[in-house]
């Protein structure tokens, strides 16, 4: 038996977060003597996969909202307790890990009653750990949360929450019986999809995978119907009776659309065709994920991909490295710009060099994100400077408890995934939480600051910022990469220029002395094998036009750690 | 007035050459930047160490006659002239030593007089290298040397009288206690004390040395960009003096190149003896040693001192051929090798770059400074895997 049964992937133990949904049912004796079986959901937490927190959200009738014992309420726990108040669950409030030093279960509790509402004293305390009131956990799970209240005889509806490709028996769902039932060997129809399709196999999850005949009203398991391609099997789509169709199908989700969007280009220009079949490999269990090629002159034939944030980008790069053993040069995030041209044609744009001229463009709307800041109090001053200079909007400030603030903005997306949260983290040291969604597109005076190595740009190093940080970003960047960059046979100049305006420049001077002063009889193996390994430590570069550029500097460049 | 092609084909004969090289490992003190193999206060293993190197030439299977024999440390002037001869005796009636051939001693000016240089004349020296460093007091203190700047022209003079037909001056640049006009006025005093021959290094920070220990403790480490500096001025200066550069850091009057030096750069072979000493023949590249008791130890109980060789073949000896060539200016042909530099895309913006040239048979680097940039793109060079003639490569050195 593993010790964490649900997160699987080896990302989410070392992390210690949930990326997928995961199920478990469970078969349970009430203290009064009843049986009950529970379908228990694992969401993650994140901001970003809340898209699988709403769809799990739908498949139940009541949400447990666990909170660390130590760590409190965190912004995340807000954005989730108000997705599950908003789809009308029972929110049972409960605090986990109580064992550990530093839990303060009665501080945690008080900021819960605050968001929820309620008695502090009625709030769980538990330790999945050792199992202390777990029991009483359960208890309060049966008494509180209502029975499932589907029709058994109406035709069968279930509800599609989630599906994962599986190498051998194809697309897998995972699904909730709402009305009806579903039997082995049914037809079925996936109504919004308009598919017929034979129920080859259906079960539970134990959270291993158990056959069953059948599923009944309220029951949670899996569903197999040989579908090989993940693409024809919608989340949120309705399974019904081929023979005996529901008339309505379930409501069903908004997919989640991308709002973070990254070049990922493999280092070695021969690993473009490997790299397509892994983010096709990621696709299969992650829908959310989107690619299509490009093209940069600098980094060569690579990806542009689109993520739901920063963490589902950083992850999808760091499976990508290592399940895929690619090596990868990520660009800079940047986001989803519409620009609406003299014509009034409105495109979007993903990639800071797709960005049209001034001459071509009316305006230029960027996405804005209600942020939430869950902060110890005494951080609220160098929070308010951050979000201030992000251009950010002050909004409401709510006091959860006298130490206890949740401050809410409006800010640039853009701003946000630059390197808001690890700024944030820094200037709380780590106390700060941050949760965010969007708000929707405003025009700002966005312009396209372009890097140019050599006097030729560099796509990868492009950024569309406002007027206003345009000379602050393209002195970082120019400062920057002239120490990244190593000096060459000849002068570098680095550049950073509005459209043809250069508005800073710095210079790699060219190397004048790279020479062994002695090489006589007695050196020359020495000489060769020390010049060897010079050379192996070359191999990184890329070269950009005539330029050697690091590989480390597309990453390094784009780094925001105040070190300069 | 010699064309580039005499001079080319001049350089190159000297791999048709015989060398030999001797090493003696005594110092008085070791210089804060050394990192060859020696040893200080040690002195009293001088003839002990003597008898050694004797009874490894006396191991060795007899070669060829010599044209060339180079006594290195070290500091070989600690060592008495009734020792090197010993040597040189031993070596002669191995391998025979030519009539013509350059014999060359290290020495230090501090231990220069007329006595001694007449010993070693009468042992058998015909060139002496004085490792003079600078001619600026501070400087020498610095580099932790021993003798102050009047000795060495005095040194010169000695050696000129007793009858050394070719007298050298070894050279340290882009210390941090030196300055340009300090440098330069340090060039002008050795070509004023007449020598035959100059070598000029750029100050290296060597790991495992008092100045590697310092520069990783943060004191100032010498700076590229000044020494390279440095170097223009010292070529300006010799040039004008009718010294001519013939590899990266040596100049010479015309004929007077070091003979033995100039068999390594054009891939001749070399004989080797003495704790941590280096040769190379048909092919292999043998070290001994380095360390003083365990090469004593070996030799003593009749066994080869010998802890290292690297066996060069094929496609490998052709590359070593340009590695150890390209530091001459006379540069290397263009061979097997030089075609695939030529189309290898690094070694093509070496050339863009005008690093490297190409004229006719010769492939050269044109820029001493970036001598190293370019030979770290000939150690990766392929075979077969550039030009026309890839097929002919791929069957000579598969």
């Amino acid at each position: 038996m593993r010790e964490q049964l649900l997160d699987s992937m080896d990302l989410e133990r070392e992390r210690g977060i949930t990326i997928k949904a995961q199920t478990v049912r469970l078969d349970y004796r009430s203290r009064a003597g009843e049986d009950y079986i529970l379908n228990l959901i694992d969401t993650p937490g994140h901001v970003d996969f809340s898209y699988e927190v709403s769809r799990s959200l739908a498949a139940c009738e009541g949400a447990l909202l666990l909170t660390d014992a130590s760590q409190g309420v965190q912004a995340q726990t807000l954005a989730n307790a108000y997705m599950a108040i908003e789809a009308g669950l029972e929110v049972i409030p409960a605090i986990n890990k109580i064992d550990l030093p530093a839990a303060d279960p009665d501080r945690v509790a008080e900021e819960m009653v605050s968001i929820l509402g309620g008695d502090p004293d009625e709030v769980v305390r538990l330790s999945a750990k050792t199992g202390e009131g777990v029991e009483d956990l359960l208890e309060v799970l049966v008494n509180s949360v209502p029975p499932p209240a589907g029709d058994p005889n109406a035709p069968l509806r279930a509800l599609v929450f989630d599906s994962y490709y599986d190498a051998y028996r194809g697309v897998v769902c995972y699904i909730r019986v709402v009305d009806g039932s579903i039997s082995s060997g049914q037809k079925i129809r996936f109504m919004v999809a308009g598919e017929n399709h034979e129920a080859t196999e259906i079960g539970v999850l134990t959270p291993r995978a158990n056959e069953r005949k059948l599923l009944g009203v309220g029951e949670v398991g899996y569903l197999i119907t040989g579908i090989k391609e993940i693409d024809r099997v919608k989340v949120g789509d309705t399974v019904t009776e081929a023979s005996n169709r529901a008339s309505e199908p379930l409501p069903g989700y908004a997919e989640p659309s991308p709002m973070v969007f990254s070049g990922m280009f493999p280092t070695d220009g021969d690993d473009f065709e490997k790299l397509r079949e892994a983010l096709e490999k990621l696709r299969l269990n992650d829908a959310s994920l989107v690619f299509e090629p490009e093209t940069s002159k600098a980094l060569g034939f690579g990806f542009r991909c689109g993520f739901l944030g920063l963490l589902h980008m950083e992850i999808v790069r760091e499976r990508l490295e290592r399940e895929y053993d690619l090596d990868l040069v990520t660009t800079a995030p940047s986001v989803a710009y519409r620009v609406t041209r003299f014509d009034g044609t409105v495109v979007e744009v993903r990639s800071p060099q797709d960005l049209p001229d001034p001459g071509e463009r009316e305006k230029v709307e960027e996405p804005y994100v209600k942020a939430m800041i869950l902060t110890p109090s005494e951080y609220v001053g160098p929070i308010m400077e951050l979000v201030t200079n992000r251009r950010g909007e002050v909004g409401n400030m709510n006091y959860l408890s006298p130490e206890r603030v949740e401050l809410d903005y409006q800010i640039p997306l853009g701003e946000v995934v630059f390197d808001f949260f690890d700024q944030l983290k820094s200037k709380t040291r780590g106390y700060a939480s941050l949760d965010y969604e969007p708000a929707g597109y405003r025009a700002s005076n966005l312009v396209k600051v372009d890097i140019l190595l050599n006097g030729q740009p560099v796509d990868a190093f492009s950024a569309v910022v406002h007027r206003d940080n345009a000379q602050a970003y393209g002195t970082t960047m120019t400062g920057r990469l002239r120490k990244l960059i190593p000096r060459q046979l000849f002068d570098v100049p680095i550049q950073a220029a509005i459209g043809g305006k250069i508005i800073s420049r710095e210079t790699v001077k060219a190397k004048r002395k790279d020479v062994t002063a002695k090489c006589y009889g007695g050196d020359i193996s020495r000489k060769k094998k020390l010049l060897q390994r010079q050379k192996e430590g070359k191999k990184r570069m890329k070269m950009v036009g005539s330029v050697e550029v690091p590989q480390e500097a597309f990453v390094a460049a784009l780094r925001t750690d105040d070190d300069d | 007035m010699t064309t580039d092609t005499e001079t080319a084909s001049r350089m190159d004969a000297f791999g048709g050459l015989a060398g030999a090289y001797l090493h003696t490992p005594f110092c008085a003190a070791i210089c804060p930047y050394c990192d060859f193999a020696v040893v200080a206060g040690k002195d009293d293993l001088i003839e002990r160490y003597c008898d050694a190197v004797v009874a490894e030439i006396g191991m060795d299977r007899p070669w060829r006659p010599l044209d060339a024999v180079y006594v290195g440390g070290g500091t070989p002037s600690r060592v008495p002239g009734h020792q090197l001869n010993r040597f040189l005796d031993a070596l002669s009636s191995l391998h025979g030593i030519n009539e013509a051939a350059e014999v060359t001693l290290e020495a230090n000016p501090e231990d220069w007089t007329g006595e001694i240089a007449a010993s070693f004349r009468a042992a058998g020296f015909n060139r002496v290298s004085f490792g003079a460093q600078s001619f600026d007091s501070s400087v020498l203190l610095s580099l932790g040397r021993r003798h102050g700047p009047d000795q060495i022209p005095t040194s010169v003079a000695t050696a000129r009288a007793e009858g050394f037909s070719s007298v050298s001056i070894d050279l340290i640049y882009g210390s941090p206690d030196e300055s340009d006009r300090s440098w330069l006025a340090t060039v002008e005093a050795a070509v004023a004390a007449g020598p035959d021959h100059v070598s000029c290094y750029a100050l290296t920070v060597e790991a495992g040395t008092k100045l590697g220990r310092q520069v990783s403790l943060g004191a100032p480490a010498p700076d590229p960009d000044i020494q390279a500096s440095r170097f223009a001025i010292a070529d300006s200066i010799l040039i004008a003096n009718g010294l001519t550069r013939y590899e990266v850091s040596n100049w010479s009057r015309p004929g007077h190149e070091c003979v033995y030096n100039s068999i390594v750069w054009a891939q001749g072979d070399y004989l080797a003896y003495g704790n941590g000493a280096h040769g190379f023949l048909d092919g292999v590249r043998s070290r001994n040693f380095r360390h003083l008791e365990t090469y004593l130890r070996a030799v003593e109980n009749r066994e080869s001192p010998t802890a290292g060789e690297e066996f060069l073949t094929g496609w490998d000896l052709e590359l070593d051929r340009i590695f150890v060539g390209l530091r001459r200016s006379a540069g290397v042909a263009v061979g097997p090798g030089g075609r695939v530099f030529i189309g290898d895309g690094d070694g093509q913006r070496l050339i863009e770059a005008g690093v490297v040239s190409v004229n006719g048979d010769r492939l050269k680097v044109e820029n001493p400074m970036l001598t190293d940039e370019v030979l770290r793109v000939v150690l990766g060079l392929k075979v077969g895997e550039h030009g026309p003639d890839g097929d002919t490569l791929m069957g000579a050195y598969a």
